[in-house]
């Protein structure tokens, strides 16, 4: 060292040790496979969840709904999906489906004996059946897609939708790769709460936090998504050359039998509702 | 071993006669007048200061500039005698930020995406995945999830998805600037391989020489607007085009850094901040590291190393109040915690402020104003202070920031962004500054005036210390000096 | 020559420049990013104030519309980014879906709720012809948004059910949120979007930036 001899040259300290129980870079965790589905297309689970759930969005009674939700709970357990895990992934309908109900058994349309009114509110007889009916519509519409789309890889359900389906393959494609990113701003967020808190503004004003926070992802988002534009036209994405595909997805035997098996629920749950007689069109 | 023949390629030619690029919007021109040619199989390192085009060039050679919604050329730019844009395929582009290129979640579908595109039957499109996977010497399965490489591996992985379409120009664009040394070399090694197996042409953008220097056998120096200044074999444009390198911040190989060295300091001594028995990690139930001791001294400055992976960031993240440790003790001496508690992951936002200042890696992530000198007043008006002016002035003139003082943090370049989220920081007067890896990417102008300034700060009594990779930045400032173990070795002093 | 340049693009813009309503691979991936993002935003923003304002929707005789309207941004942010035919609809459908996936209540009935927002949006931009983007579309299109919203809920969430009072005031107040949370509001963001030079690459952001 020049000029400094009276002193030594700095030395490196080693630090800490890697614990004795660390998991080598855990894995994440995989979901659970649907015991009875493995080979069916992921768009065909799409259409097996729009099947079972769009004739219920037709009719507001409770008959279609609870069957439909009883049918769906037998088949989601027959299929391995555990009691744990549909409360675990389902919470947030199971919060939201009485409010819808509330909703309506304060401001559905009034119909019979009225037992309580305030203003706009007022609970009846009518407004009392169609809360029950609406609160379990919601479940009976939500399960599915929630429980069908437990063990659906993003990158099978493009591979489906552009060639199953056929749908523009530049915008599955640009969804897919867009949809990665994810993480990425899941990671970009917690720095950005941390960063808040280093720079003195952590704590308080959450909602203007948010703002700030929620503006710089957007920014940081467009910035990422302009480089992996340019990475992707970089590797012939967009071009006029037909596209070929190096995963084929394929439907077969399955699918066809999950579509049968959507359209019967749906089926039963109409039906029993026109023989229990309160099939309800929700426009009447 | 012998390679499949199958895995050479024609190498492409390139010829500009006159070009220029100007992006839309835009009065002035990107690049203008660029008369260049490269032969097929040439391998050229292409070097300039930021503003000359260089990329601009790059991207236009790899059909990528946009069309005219994006911009309008003059002249001509050539890649095997015709437009770059009806060659796709004919180039492979690899861009500088590893998380912003991969397309798809698993290892070989990313690297099978541009074969798809072109349209290369299926049998075919694997078989040169596995071919460009070993090419790069990437060992790992074709479904590993792309989301777990490192940095250096996912530039090899766009590398590998690059030459996968068998393309006879290859176009790096600063790929190993965000990377540690570590993936530099990987990298480095990576691209060697792969030219020697392929024979492609290869244009290399990067203001760091020292990487590519050899591997290549022509270096151009563009100038400001795309004029070729120096055209030539590396030693000799190193030497001929000296002065303008360094003026343009590219690193010249073996140009001494004038900073002075480091100076060892006792880390016992006016410790500010000290780490006991620390494990981190930044969820419950994954340590990264455990039994972590050490001392940051005032009036020194600490630097931390450490491989990839061992949670340098997640220390310096733990230490600076902002992570809560898994088990151990944060302890701020009674100097810095100065009337409050010894935990600062216990203190409030605004209390960290005059003690404990954090700068990150990613200079992005920290802006939450419209103007540079509104940066510099939000921590002043989180202290209630009145008078901002007179505080944010002074440290707006020292970083070299005035002129800027009305520009939107976002638009400023990766430099002076650096130096702003550094500025925001000591605006506050903080008695200790933390700095995650404050180097990274920077060219050698912006690299020395960072380095001069955290030597400033250590004159002035603040406790410094900074997570780094960067051996250079450990001589200029390792005055006291901490590796993260890179196994179980334990606590122990090692040379 | 300098000179002549400058002279050109004084008189190109913005009268000349090429305005190609084709899809470039930029705009597809920005648009999808700008999807994702808004509908990891609404997550992010739901663990924070979902739960209060869902009460408030059930509790009050259609005010909950008021909030709606921040839900709605997303089809007027792509649709003033992208300024292409259909990113309305793109981005809106991006972002329920992205909802739907990570977890929310409304399962399928998010991708009709987004298809049909979208489509609002992407009316009022049509009816511009993709040719103005300024505040009035903006509003308007975050206004549609609303009333899509609202038709789609007559059906899905049985709203055919209430009662007229409860759907007049849900159509005033989803109606103003949508022209305001998400038309003006989106207007602002993406002028802010602009100002950082992030859109350097759109005309929405060559339009705002005047630099050298």
């Amino acid at each position: 060292m020049t000029g400094r001899v009276e002193r030594a040259a700095p030395t490196t300290t080693v630090i800490g040790r890697r614990p004795s129980d660390a998991t080598e870079a855990p894995a994440a965790v995989p979901p659970p496979r649907l015991r009875l589905l493995p080979r069916v297309n992921p768009v065909t689970r799409l259409a097996a969840a729009i099947l079972v759930t769009t004739p219920l969005l037709f009719t507001i009674d409770w008959v279609s709904a609870a069957v439909a939700l009883t049918l769906q709970l037998a088949l989601f357990l027959a299929a391995g999906v555990r009691p744990s895990t549909m409360l675990r992934r389902c919470w947030p309908i199971l919060v939201a489906a009485p409010l819808a109900g509330l909703s309506m058994l304060l401001y559905g349309r009034p119909a019979g004996t009225e037992y309580w009114s305030f203003w706009l509110a007022r609970i009846t007889d009518g407004s009392i059946e169609l809360a029950v009916a609406v609160t379990l519509r919601v479940l009976a519409i939500g399960l599915p897609a929630v429980l069908l789309f437990l063990d659906v890889d993003p990158t099978e359900l493009a591979d489906g939708l552009a060639q199953v389906w056929r749908l523009p393959a530049r915008f599955v494609l640009g969804a897919l790769a867009g949809a990665r990113l994810i993480g990425l701003f899941l990671d970009d967020w917690r720095a950005m709460a941390m960063s808040r808190r280093a720079r003195g503004i952590g704590d308080h004003g959450a909602v203007r936090r948010f703002a700030t926070m929620a503006f710089a992802l957007l920014v940081l988002a467009i910035r990422r998504g302009s480089k992996l534009a340019t990475a992707m036209e970089a590797r012939g994405f967009g071009a006029r050359t037909a596209r070929s595909w190096a995963r084929p997805s394929t439907i077969g035997a399955p699918d066809a039998a999950l579509l049968v098996i959507a359209l019967s629920v749906a089926g039963c749950a109409i039906g029993g509702a026109i023989l229990a007689g309160t099939f309800h069109p929700v426009w009447v | 071993m012998s390679r499949p023949v199958s895995e050479r390629v024609a190498p492409a030619s390139v010829e500009a006669r006159g070009w220029g690029w100007r992006h839309a919007g835009r009065r002035r021109w990107a690049i203008e007048g660029l008369d260049l040619s490269i032969a097929p199989g040439e391998r050229v390192l292409l070097v300039g200061p930021s503003g000359s085009g260089k990329s601009t060039v790059l991207h236009a050679l790899a059909g990528v500039n946009g069309g005219a919604e994006e911009g309008e050329s003059v002249g001509e730019l050539l890649l095997d005698g015709v437009g770059p844009a009806d060659r796709r395929g004919r180039s492979g582009l690899v861009l500088q930020d590893p998380d912003s290129q991969v397309v798809l979640s698993r290892l070989g579908d990313d690297v099978a995406f541009g074969c798809e595109n072109l349209g290369v039957e299926r049998s075919e499109i694997w078989s040169r995945v596995r071919d460009a996977v070993d090419a790069v010497g990437l060992e790992l399965p074709l479904d590993h999830p792309t989301s777990r490489l490192s940095g250096g591996q996912k530039q090899r992985l766009a590398l590998a998805g690059a030459i996968a379409m068998r393309p006879g120009l290859l176009l790096l664009d600063e790929p190993t600037a965000n990377l540690d040394p570590e993936g530099v070399a990987e990298v480095r090694a990576a691209v060697s391989r792969v030219l020697d197996r392929t024979g492609a042409t290869l244009v290399v953008v990067e203001h760091r020489v020292d990487v590519w220097h050899e591997l290549v056998d022509r270096m151009v120096v563009l100038g400001r607007e795309g004029r070729v200044i120096a055209d030539g074999r590396p030693k000799e444009v190193l030497v001929s085009a000296r002065v303008e390198l360094l003026a343009a911040g590219v690193w010249v190989p073996g140009e001494p850094l004038d900073v002075g060295a480091a100076r060892a300091a006792d880390p016992d001594t006016d410790v500010l901040l000290s780490g006991h028995g620390l494990t981190i990690g930044r969820q419950a139930g994954r340590p990264l590291r455990t039994g972590v001791e050490l001392a940051v001294p005032a009036g020194a400055s600490t630097v931390l190393t450490g491989p990839n992976g061992a949670g340098k960031s997640t220390l310096a993240l733990t230490l600076g109040g902002l992570l809560r440790p898994l088990a151990g003790r944060v302890v701020a001496a009674p100097a810095l915690a100065a009337g409050i508690g010894p935990d600062p992951s216990g203190w409030r936002s605004r209390e960290l402020l005059h003690r404990i200042g954090t700068v990150f890696q990613e200079p992005e992530h920290q802006f939450v104003a419209r103007t540079v000198r509104g940066e510099l007043g939000v921590a002043l008006r989180a202290l209630g202070e009145q008078d901002t002016a007179s505080r944010v002035d002074p440290v707006l003139e020292r970083l070299r920031l005035e002129h800027l003082a009305e520009a939107n943090p976002f638009t400023l370049s990766g430099g002076e962004q650096r130096r702003l989220t550094a500025a925001s920081v000591l605006v506050a007067r903080p008695r200790v500054v933390i700095l995650d890896e404050p180097t990274f990417g920077q060219d050698r102008l912006t690299w020395i005036e960072l380095v001069r300034l955290v030597r400033e700060l250590a004159d002035d009594g603040v406790a410094v210390l900074s997570v780094s990779h960067d051996a250079a930045y450990r001589e200029a400032l390792g005055d006291v000096r901490y590796a993260l173990g890179a196994d179980s070795l334990g606590t122990g002093k090692a040379a | 020559m300098h000179a002549n340049a400058n002279q050109q693009s004084t008189i190109e813009r913005p009268a000349k420049r090429a305005r190609d309503l084709r899809w470039r691979v930029v705009d597809i991936v920005v648009a999808a990013v700008i999807g994702v993002a808004t509908g990891l935003l609404f997550l992010l923003w739901n663990n924070l104030g979902y739960a209060w304002f869902s009460a408030a929707d059930a509790l009050t005789p259609g005010l909950g519309g008021i909030a709606v309207g921040i839900w709605l941004i997303g089809g007027v942010l792509g649709g003033l980014v992208i300024r292409k035919p259909g990113a309305a609809l793109f981005v809106e459908l991006l972002a329920a879906v992205v909802s739907a996936l990570v977890g929310n209540q409304w399962g399928i009935e998010t991708l009709y709720s987004g298809i049909a927002q979208g489509l609002g949006a992407e009316l009022i931009f049509a009816l511009f012809a993709y040719r103005r983007f300024g505040l009035v579309p903006a509003v308007l299109a975050g206004a549609a948004a609303g009333a899509a919203a609202w038709l789609l809920e007559l059906f899905t969430s049985g709203n055919l059910q209430k009662s007229p009072e409860f759907l007049g005031l849900y159509l005033t107040t989803i109606v103003i949120s949508g022209a305001v949370l998400a038309g003006i509001l989106g207007w602002i963001i993406v002028r802010a979007l602009a100002a950082t030079g992030a859109l350097s690459r759109f005309a929405a952001g060559q339009d705002v930036t005047q630099r050298v």
